[in-house]
């Protein structure tokens, strides 16, 4: 009886098997085949070779990632332990509002920046009513990264608030009690109780960050290039198969490894939290 | 301390919903500018009622939102249940580190290595595009899944496996304990995992944008080719309207979920 129902459980799971190995895996390997061989496809380094003309394109895609990072990180703490310290009815309510606008197309909310910040658009309206000279916003690198914040702080918000409405108020009490101050007790209690929402937050945020195009050719008006531009225009513009994939595979490369720096820095904070 | 939390809170919601109030406001615009609102008019939502290519995005959003969210759920619970009943071992973590691919690689990775291999394969098979409603449904399937898995397993691992042995001693046959006993209780796991994978193919951009032809054209699709030029306010008007039907859907969820929480305390 056991012997059959585990054979019968692989003969469940075999379908996802399958489906994972044609649509995960291979596609993965489709990558790495692509970026070391040329458009006839025979073998070649040259991809990869070429690829150091585009450091500054990566250097500034991290950059603008870890900076966006951090800002929704800035925040995202704040306002989570404000929402989870309301009453339950409240918290739903909240939650609700923060992640409603990410079910509006991103592509949409962008764009509505771009008549936001324009310099003839309503902001700069608004500053002239009041007397106020116009400032340039659109196609600065600020305005780049205000959207990658805008676009991805709920997904830094949502995992820390889950992990602090569930924080087990007596430690907080019992740290009041041995006389921490305010700040004392959000330094040394509540902010190493939230490291997994915070650390799965983190992720959220950067992975998307480094890997956009739409919000830089958008609010950057094409001079703050990302990684995720050129190869967007190796796939739909220029159709160099080969190069797109090779940045890609470095792009994925690259992820992994300053996931795996922050994993060690963060401790060995295994929960991730989604 | 208190008044400033509130004004802290208030900011943040503002900038959430600056760009969603100003698409609400001038999708009532009477022209076509997005930075002077110079009066009230519905004209963008009769254009968009009559504008046939956007109509037709939309019904293809939605197919291919519930079809990939209902084979999603299917394939997923089966390997949820799968995957729970198999020894630790390296099919088993073979399988999780699988799952989790999707949900890591940036989407954009994701898009172009699908977009890969359907090319390739697309040449070998035929001289015809292949990128259309099938690519797109193969890879929404694909990036649903991990949902549907990781939603089910946790709900799986709370069941008591004595259940089914116990149906199956009163003499139910094996898939039968299954359906009757371990289904119900796994129900609201694969309920959320399916809302999960219905909304986010919904609103996928990214990797549709690789994995999709001329032929087939998705909501976000037509938006971006829309984005390129200028977006005329019917545009806006659509997205009003799917923000208020977003929102009411909410409303109502939270209402339901409040009152079944209330029976429960009763209780």
């Amino acid at each position: 009886m056991n012997n059959r129902s585990s054979l019968g459980s692989k003969l469940v799971a075999s379908p996802y098997i399958v489906w994972s190995v044609l649509f995960i895996i291979a596609p993965l390997i489709f990558v790495v085949y692509y970026s070391f061989t040329d458009a006839a496809g025979n073998f070649t380094f040259e991809n990869i070779m070429s690829l150091s003309k585009y450091a500054p394109t990566f250097l500034r895609s991290i950059w603008f990632g870890i900076v966006a990072t951090v800002i929704c990180l800035l925040i995202a703490f704040p306002i989570a332990y404000i929402i989870s310290q309301k009453t339950e009815k409240v918290q739903r309510t909240l939650v609700m509002l923060v992640m409603l606008p990410m079910w509006m197309s991103f592509l949409i909310r962008t764009y509505s920046w771009m008549a936001l910040l324009q310099d003839t658009g309503i902001i700069n309206n608004l500053l002239g009513k009041l007397g106020i000279d116009p400032v340039h916003m659109i196609n600065t690198s600020g305005a780049v990264i205000l959207g990658m914040v805008y676009n991805f702080l709920p997904y830094m918000i949502m995992p820390i608030y889950s992990v602090m409405a569930k924080l087990d108020h007596s430690m907080v009490e019992a740290c009041q009690d041995l006389g921490g101050n305010r700040l004392t007790v959000i330094r040394r209690c509540i902010i190493p109780m939230s490291m997994p929402g915070i650390v799965s937050g983190i992720t959220m945020v950067f992975v998307p960050s480094v890997s956009t195009f739409y919000i830089s050719q958008k609010l950057g008006g094409g001079s703050f290039d990302l990684i995720g531009d050129v190869i967007e225009r190796q796939f739909q513009q220029s159709y160099n198969y080969n190069l797109g994939a090779s940045i890609s595979l470095v792009l994925m490369i690259l992820i992994l490894i300053c996931m795996a720096v922050m994993n060690r820095f963060s401790g060995d904070e295994e929960g991730m939290v989604i | 301390m208190k008044i400033a939390s509130k004004i802290y809170a208030g900011l943040v919601f503002a900038f959430l919903y600056a760009p969603i109030f100003v698409m609400i406001l001038f999708s009532f615009n009477t022209t076509t500018s997005t930075s002077v609102f110079s009066g009230f008019s519905l004209q963008w939502y009769k254009s968009l009622f009559e504008d046939e290519a956007t109509l037709r995005a939309l019904y293809n959003t939605i197919i291919l939102a519930v079809s990939s969210s209902v084979i999603a759920t299917v394939l997923g619970t089966a390997a949820a249940v799968g995957i729970d009943k198999m020894r630790k071992g390296p099919l088993r973590s073979g399988l999780m580190a699988t799952t989790n691919i999707p949900m890591m690689n940036p989407e954009i990775v994701t898009g172009i290595s699908m977009m890969l291999l359907f090319v390739f394969v697309g040449r070998i098979v035929s001289d015809d595009a292949v990128l259309g409603f099938g690519t797109l449904l193969i890879a929404h399937v694909t990036f649903n899944l991990p949902y549907i898995i990781l939603n089910v397993l946790p709900k799986l691992r709370q069941t008591d496996r004595n259940l089914a042995e116990a149906a199956q001693d009163l003499g139910c046959k094996p898939v039968m304990a299954f359906f009757k006993v371990v289904l119900p209780s796994i129900m609201p796991g694969i309920i959320t995992g399916m809302i999960t994978a219905f909304t986010l193919s919904l609103d996928d951009f990214i990797i549709s944008y690789f994995t999709s032809g001329p032929g087939f054209q998705t909501l976000p699709i037509a938006i971006f080719s829309m984005t390129k030029k200028r977006v005329k306010p019917d545009m806006y008007a659509l997205s009003a309207l799917i923000f208020v039907s977003i929102l009411f859907l909410l409303i109502l969820y939270n209402l339901a979920q409040a009152k079944s929480e209330e029976k429960s305390k009763k209780k």
